[in-house]
């Protein structure tokens, strides 16, 4: 019981010092590509800018407009970020390894580990929506109906482009689909050796308009929106929708990982001798995993820096008439491919 | 253990319900009943219906009452008046109300033997199971409600299309 909770706290800290520092190589990676050098004053290379930031943030007055409706105004700031926090607790980031029966690579091994992360997913609309709404800010209003919109369509998508891969497996707790990657390292990947590509594909469009980032986000578009939903946001309250941002941006790319990327599972599967120290063969598939999220942020900030914004109705069309009819079919022929495998 | 957390949430979703109807502000009313079905969610949990509890998050709170935020944050709906409600819900609505709450629990204790098999807690059907009854056993009424959903989406189309 102790040993858990001691888990839980560890894996949450570790988790919002992830967020801490994916600002800072978000800000410095951005920085290069448009060739400047992003912060370098607080700390050699400014690594502790996100202290100085986390600091200034804490420190703000924490101002409460006039107009808003007050519950709701405070309520939608504490959705936003406990929805993206609690998704980490079904992600397993290793190796099942247990201490005192207690797994030390995940909070919660449940069997319908992916479909409680989309049930999360869904219910962390209601932060953005409803901040949107309280402001009584027409720039907020507009940003919150934006970002319910795309939510719901590309939500559709998301859901589908899953399906693939839980038709591969037969099931959706989360270890059996890592589990199921691990035989022959890089080529019994989903995306590869599964033939998931197309529907890695879709899922990484519909993450980045899930996540509001760029090129999809035109839920908080500076010039046309202020700031969209959190224009009326600041202090503690801002930082908030800050992190669960970048929190959901870094479950993101654990659940990519762990579904067509073999999660902890080594690109080079038999070519490496297996580990004989039971020490380091529980903390080598944690860095494999790490790697492979950082990938996945690098992935994120460079579409950033490189990629303008799509137009509104671009990005309706994109999801409703080209991503949604693609899943399908990534279904119908994976389908069919399984069953002409016979298994 | 089980029965604590099913009264909590079973409270809750009464609390919920009652709320949904008293609130005057419609955002507030969409809130109590996504508590109301969130709760839901967990009673399913906790009687080892897993995949349906995650559906009902998925589907019900995540998605429907996404759409009854949206639509009700678009038209930016204000405070609904306070009326007395009409007299035929008055003259009919309690008396029915009673005579259902009666009928289902004379159902329920009449039929005790065949509804204990749910339980609190201590059993799961998996995801494999449910698709064993809904693609084997009951594979016609399956196809048929699809069928149905898809005839009720293709009338919306047309519906929503009838303008120009």
């Amino acid at each position: 019981m102790v040993l858990s909770i001691v888990k839980v706290l560890v894996v949450t800290v570790i988790l919002l010092m992830s967020v801490a520092y994916t600002v800072l190589l978000e800000r410095k990676l951005v920085g290069r590509i448009q060739n400047r050098w992003g912060p370098s004053r607080v700390g050699p290379f400014g690594i502790w800018q996100p202290m100085a930031d986390g600091i200034k943030l804490f420190l703000k007055e924490d101002l409460l407009p006039t107009g808003v409706n007050r519950p709701l105004y405070i309520l939608a700031p504490i959705i936003a970020l406990t929805c993206a926090l609690m998704s980490i607790s079904v992600v397993p980031f290793g190796v099942s390894t247990k201490v005192k029966g207690v797994d030390l690579f995940q909070i919660a091994d449940v069997n319908i580990g992916l479909m409680i992360l989309l049930g999360i997913t869904g219910i962390g609309v209601y932060g953005i929506a409803l901040a949107g709404w309280a402001s009584n800010n027409k720039y907020s209003l507009l940003g919150a109906l934006r970002a319910s919109a795309q939510l719901i369509s590309y939500e559709l998508a998301l859901g589908l482009s899953l399906i693939g891969v839980v038709l591969r497996t037969g099931s959706v707790r989360l270890r059996d689909i890592v589990d199921l990657q691990a035989t022959h390292g890089l080529l019994s990947w989903n995306v590869l050796g599964g033939f998931q590509f197309v529907a890695f594909f879709i899922y990484l469009m519909a993450a980045y308009a899930e996540t509001n980032r760029s090129p999809f986000d035109l839920p908080e578009a500076e010039s046309e929106l202020t700031a969209g939903y959190h224009t009326e946001y600041s202090a503690m309250k801002f930082a908030m929708f800050f992190m669960a941002e970048y929190a959901n941006m870094i479950t993101v790319g654990c659940v990519a990982t762990l579904l067509f990327f073999g999660g902890w599972t080594s690109p080079f599967g038999n070519l490496l001798p297996p580990i004989a120290n039971s020490f380091l063969a529980a903390i080598v598939p944690l860095f494999w995993f790490v790697i492979k999220v950082f990938c996945f942020l690098f992935l994120y900030i460079w579409v950033r820096g490189t990629l303008p914004r799509f137009r509104y109705d671009q990005l309706m069309g994109f999801g409703w008439k080209f991503l949604l009819p693609l899943a399908i079919a990534n279904i119908v022929v994976t389908s069919l491919w399984l069953a002409f495998k016979g298994s | 253990m089980y029965l604590l957390l099913f009264f909590i949430f079973g409270g809750l979703c009464a609390a919920g319900a009652l709320n949904l109807l008293l609130q005057s502000h419609p955002i507030n009313s969409a809130l109590s009943l996504i508590v109301v079905m969130s709760s839901l969610a967990v009673l399913y949990l906790l009687l080892g219906a897993e995949f349906l509890a995650a559906a009902q998050v998925i589907v019900y709170s995540g998605a429907i009452m996404v759409l009854f935020t949206f639509v009700i944050m678009l038209l930016n709906a204000g405070k609904e008046e306070r009326t007395h409600g009409s007299k035929a819900a008055y003259i009919v609505g309690v008396p029915g109300v009673a005579v259902l709450v009666c009928l289902l629990s004379f159902i329920f204790l009449s039929q005790k033997s065949h509804l204990s098999n749910a339980r609190l807690g201590d059993y799961l059907v998996t995801t494999s199971d449910l698709s064993a009854v809904l693609f084997r056993d009951l594979l016609l009424p399956f196809e048929v409600t699809s069928v149905l959903i898809l005839v009720a989406i293709l009338g919306a189309v047309a519906l929503a299309r009838r303008g120009n």
